[in-house]
């Protein structure tokens, strides 16, 4: 049988970075091949290629016997090359028939577009109403339509990027069984991805890249994911450990927190309640959009509160800003870096002044020390392994990781008594993601009390020792994280609200 | 093929020569239009950038004009390069610099014919007070009831102009001037007078000002927190506020010295070099102070250098109407090729410029 899709010798170069190097490999009609790399391997640049938005310096494409060499990514689609982004290009304001007619080159009639989405929603098993507005859509219902947009071109080869880091595990499920039977009708999938266990369960083949180059291909469901982990690592990966701890007092108590979203499509909170004692880490998992941004301001200080709905070693904070909290030890690490955690135009240095001046005593008299805040730059650079020149380089010159690194070892380096990250391993490489765990979790076994905040079920798994859920501004009240099964915990994020009335009520 | 690249950090190299370049492609672009209206290219651009300063004959008239001009501008500037660093945008200085002038005068003329030496601080104070007040109203307005502060500060100009109009004509008027319009000079009566410090420099209270305004802001940005924060606010506000940024302060704060250094400014006109409140007083400094603000990349020392040089073209531009007969639009559009060239080459500190097919080699 001939490869659907050979690529070979594909290079592309950036200024002070080769992106593909020399990369070759095959896709089969009807294959899902996964392609794995840690951020940074070249992934999305690869693909990028294969789409058209990106073009090669050197190497051939061939698509079905054919030379292949899209200009656009409406060559790529006129080819059967489609592909899902990993985040959505899609109008809120506008309704789900609408968003899928505006990316197609020449749309049907209202009334027949939506009937042609029923149909394709139908036979793939992705329910999806054409009228609703995408402004009300969960995160996987949003992919869906993506994917039924790509689907109505009846494509040879589908592109997804990074497709479960948004879905729940029921959702993934639903997913998984729709691109299986694409995959059974002969189209072929070409998935990225950095889930192992996912690939394991999905992929019939693999192709690895790492710094740019393929440095293996594998049959997933032949080998481990340890071993994958390793070919995609180029090292072992050491598992976050620490020592067991009974919990002490409560640092941090949230009670019956409630708070209307500061934007159109955001998440109201309703009556959130939480409590975290010293040296341990509570995991708050969820699907994007159901609450975590709103939480995290919540907790920060960005919005207030009524003064008692947040309480801090007893006292009421709810009605203070982000410094005060800081003063008394409360840091929190947002889950945008550029922007939110940091100023992207701005130095290291001058982020470190971000949140670390009350504590570190980076300021006189109102004017700020540089030296000293240099200083402190110079420290969480060296402890937390930042990957940059210096200091002075702006923080938007950072890779996702190293400057993630660098904020949560800005907030830890200040010895806080309350730590909140939400996402903090998003987008980051798998090492970088282990340093920053075990991170963590040193901080609570010296006696902080960490909250997590994150999509990663697997990482909350691994880290906390509690888990509980929000599911439309609604936090289900805490099990303990060891023993929980994915299904339990997929039930949890369904329907979080009927376990906390129960509480609320006692 | 030209693509620009969007470089990781900016150039430090390229952000302090491109004003140079600008310069000098300016002297070549305004070159080829004086010599298409037939004018000998290089006497024209020495008329400009050059006889103000040293011509033997009128450049003791017109080298005191150059800080008489720039004193203003500058002062102005600093203020408005602060809101516009936090992305606050006061658009209206030229109202709260008629408002702060007809303020610090009604207070000098109050107490006509005083001549105590306090009067005239008293009047910097007032003045500097009626800019602050007059700047609140689209600061509270956003802050308040979220209004734009662009539209509501600009229209404010023209009410203020109005005020200046009825002032001139009305309750300022000079009793002594037998109906005609304008109040008493006040730069001819000693206790109100803002005089020329330095005699044939041009230098008055309003240049000092203006010098101590660029010292305070430099050190503002650089070395105080508050500095840092408004920096903050505007490159990434998300950011500033998980730092604990209150915006309401910021704006009202921005607004207020923006506002009370234009106002100061006026003032300083009104009894300097203007000498009077007239019904045409204001001449557009308010306005070129937001062009200097951007011409000096919103940089204390960037704005001293771009006043300065904002107001060595004005003074050129009028030396060459006046010697060579040179159309007063010709020089606007000198005027604007400057900006032209400035701005577009502040391209190259972001972007670096690459020549190239960027076609997929087969």
């Amino acid at each position: 049988m001939s490869a659907l899709l050979e690529i070979k010798g594909l290079t592309k170069a950036y200024p002070g970075v080769v992106a593909n190097d020399d990369v070759s490999f095959a896709i089969q009609p009807g294959e899902v091949h996964a392609l794995l790399g840690e951020n940074g391997a070249g992934k999305s640049t690869l693909v990028k290629m294969i789409y058209g938005l990106v073009r090669p310096d050197a190497g051939t494409m061939t698509l079905n016997g054919a030379d292949y060499t899209p200009s656009e990514p409406r060559a790529a689609r006129a080819s059967g090359v489609a592909m899902v982004f990993q985040h959505f290009s899609l109008f809120e304001a506008l309704s789900v028939a609408e968003n899928i007619a505006l990316g197609m080159e020449d749309p049907p009639k209202p009334r027949d577009l939506a009937q042609r989405i029923h149909d394709v929603s139908r036979t793939y098993g992705l329910p999806l109403d054409p009228a609703r507005l995408v402004g009300d859509l969960s995160a996987g219902e949003r992919q869906r339509v993506e994917i039924i947009r790509c689907l109505l071109q009846d494509p040879k080869l589908l592109i997804m990027d990074e497709p479960t880091s948004v879905l729940t595990p029921q959702e993934v499920e639903i997913l998984f069984h729709t691109l299986r039977k694409l995959s059974a009708e002969g189209t072929a999938i070409l998935y990225i991805s950095h889930k192992l266990e996912e690939i394991r369960t999905l992929c019939d083949a693999a192709t690895i890249l790492r710094l740019g180059k393929v440095v293996g291909e594998c049959t997933p469901r032949e080998v481990s994911a340890a071993q994958m982990a390793e070919m995609m690592v180029g090292k072992s990966l050491s598992q976050p450990a620490r020592d067991e701890a009974e919990p002490g007092e409560v640092l941090l108590t949230v009670a019956g927190l409630s708070m209307e979203p500061a934007s159109p499509f955001g998440t109201p909170l309703r009556h959130v309640g939480l409590e975290v004692r010293a040296g341990e880490v509570l995991g708050i998992g969820g699907v994007a959009g159901n609450g975590q941004d709103e939480l995290l301001a919540a907790l920060s200080g960005e919005r207030r509160s009524a003064p008692g709905a947040v309480e801090f070693k007893g006292a009421p904070i709810g009605d203070t800003g982000p410094e005060a909290r800081r003063k008394l030890g409360l840091l929190c690490a947002p889950e945008e870096r550029l922007g939110h955690a940091a100023a992207p135009d701005m130095s290291l240095t001058e982020n470190a002044v971000l949140t670390g001046r009350v504590r570190k005593g980076l300021d006189q008299n109102g004017f700020v020390g540089w030296g000293k805040a240099k200083g402190f730059a110079e420290e969480i650079i060296a402890r937390f392994d930042v990957r940059t020149p210096g200091p002075d380089v702006a923080a938007r010159a950072l890779s996702g990781g190293n400057l993630q690194k660098y904020v949560i070892g800005r907030e830890i380096l200040q010895d806080p008594d309350v730590l909140v990250v939400n996402q903090p391993t998003w987008g980051v490489d798998a090492s970088a993601a282990a340093a920053i765990r075990q991170a963590l979790l040193d901080l609570a076994q010296n006696g902080a009390a960490v909250i997590v905040i994150s999509q990663d079920l697997d990482e909350l798994l691994e880290i906390s020792d509690r888990f509980c859920a929000l599911n439309e501004g609604r936090l289900s009240a805490p099990r303990p994280a060891r023993g929980l099964s994915m299904e339990e915990i997929g039930l949890m994020l369904g329907g979080a609200h009927d376990m906390h009335e129960v509480e609320a009520a006692q | 093929m030209i693509r620009l690249e969007k470089r990781p950090t900016p150039s430090r190299f390229w952000s302090l020569s491109t004003p140079v370049i600008a310069v000098i492609l300016t002297m070549i672009a305004g070159g080829l239009m004086f010599a298409a209206l037939g004018q000998d290219p290089v006497e024209a651009i020495r008329v400009i950038f050059w006889d103000p300063l040293f011509h033997p004959q009128f450049a003791s008239y017109s080298r005191p004009q150059l800080l008489v001009k720039a004193g203003p501008l500058i002062l102005i500037a600093i203020g408005l390069s602060l809101g516009f660093r936090a992305g606050i945008w006061n658009i209206g200085a030229e109202g709260q610099y008629i408002i702060g002038a007809i303020c610090g005068a009604a207070f000098g003329l109050a107490l006509y014919p005083s001549e105590n030496i306090l009067i005239f601080p008293g009047m910097v104070i007032v003045g500097a007070l009626g800019g602050w007040a007059w700047a609140m109203i689209p600061g509270i307005l956003k802050t308040r009831f979220r209004t734009n502060e662009i539209l509501v500060s600009l229209l404010l100009v023209y009410v203020a102009e109005a005020i200046l109009a009825s002032a001139a004509t009305n309750w300022l008027r000079n009793p002594e001037a037998r109906g005609f319009p304008g109040s008493r000079n006040l730069a001819r009566h000693p206790g109100t007078d803002n005089p020329e410090l330095i005699a044939g420099t041009g230098m008055h209270w309003g240049v000092v000002a203006a010098f101590i305004a660029v010292i305070a802001a430099y050190v503002l940005l650089n070395r105080h927190v508050l500095g840092y924060q408004i920096k903050l606010a505007g490159q990434a506000p998300r950011a500033a506020r998980f730092a604990g940024v209150e915006p309401t302060r910021l704006v009202l704060l921005c607004l207020g010295v923006s506002g009370a250094l234009a106002g100061m400014a006026g003032l300083f006109e009104v009894s300097g070099p203007a000498g009077q409140i007239s019904i045409d007083f204001n001449s557009g400094y308010g306005f070129t102070a937001i062009i200097v603000a951007f011409l000096g990349r919103l940089h204390p020392v960037g704005i001293l250098l771009a006043g300065l040089l904002m107001a060595l073209t004005y003074i050129g531009g009028e030396l060459a109407q006046l010697m060579l007969g040179v159309p007063a639009p010709a020089i606007q559009a000198f005027q604007g090729m400057l900006l032209f060239f400035l701005l577009a080459l502040d391209v190259l500190s972001n972007f670096r410029i690459r020549f190239g097919t960027g076609r997929a080699a087969a």
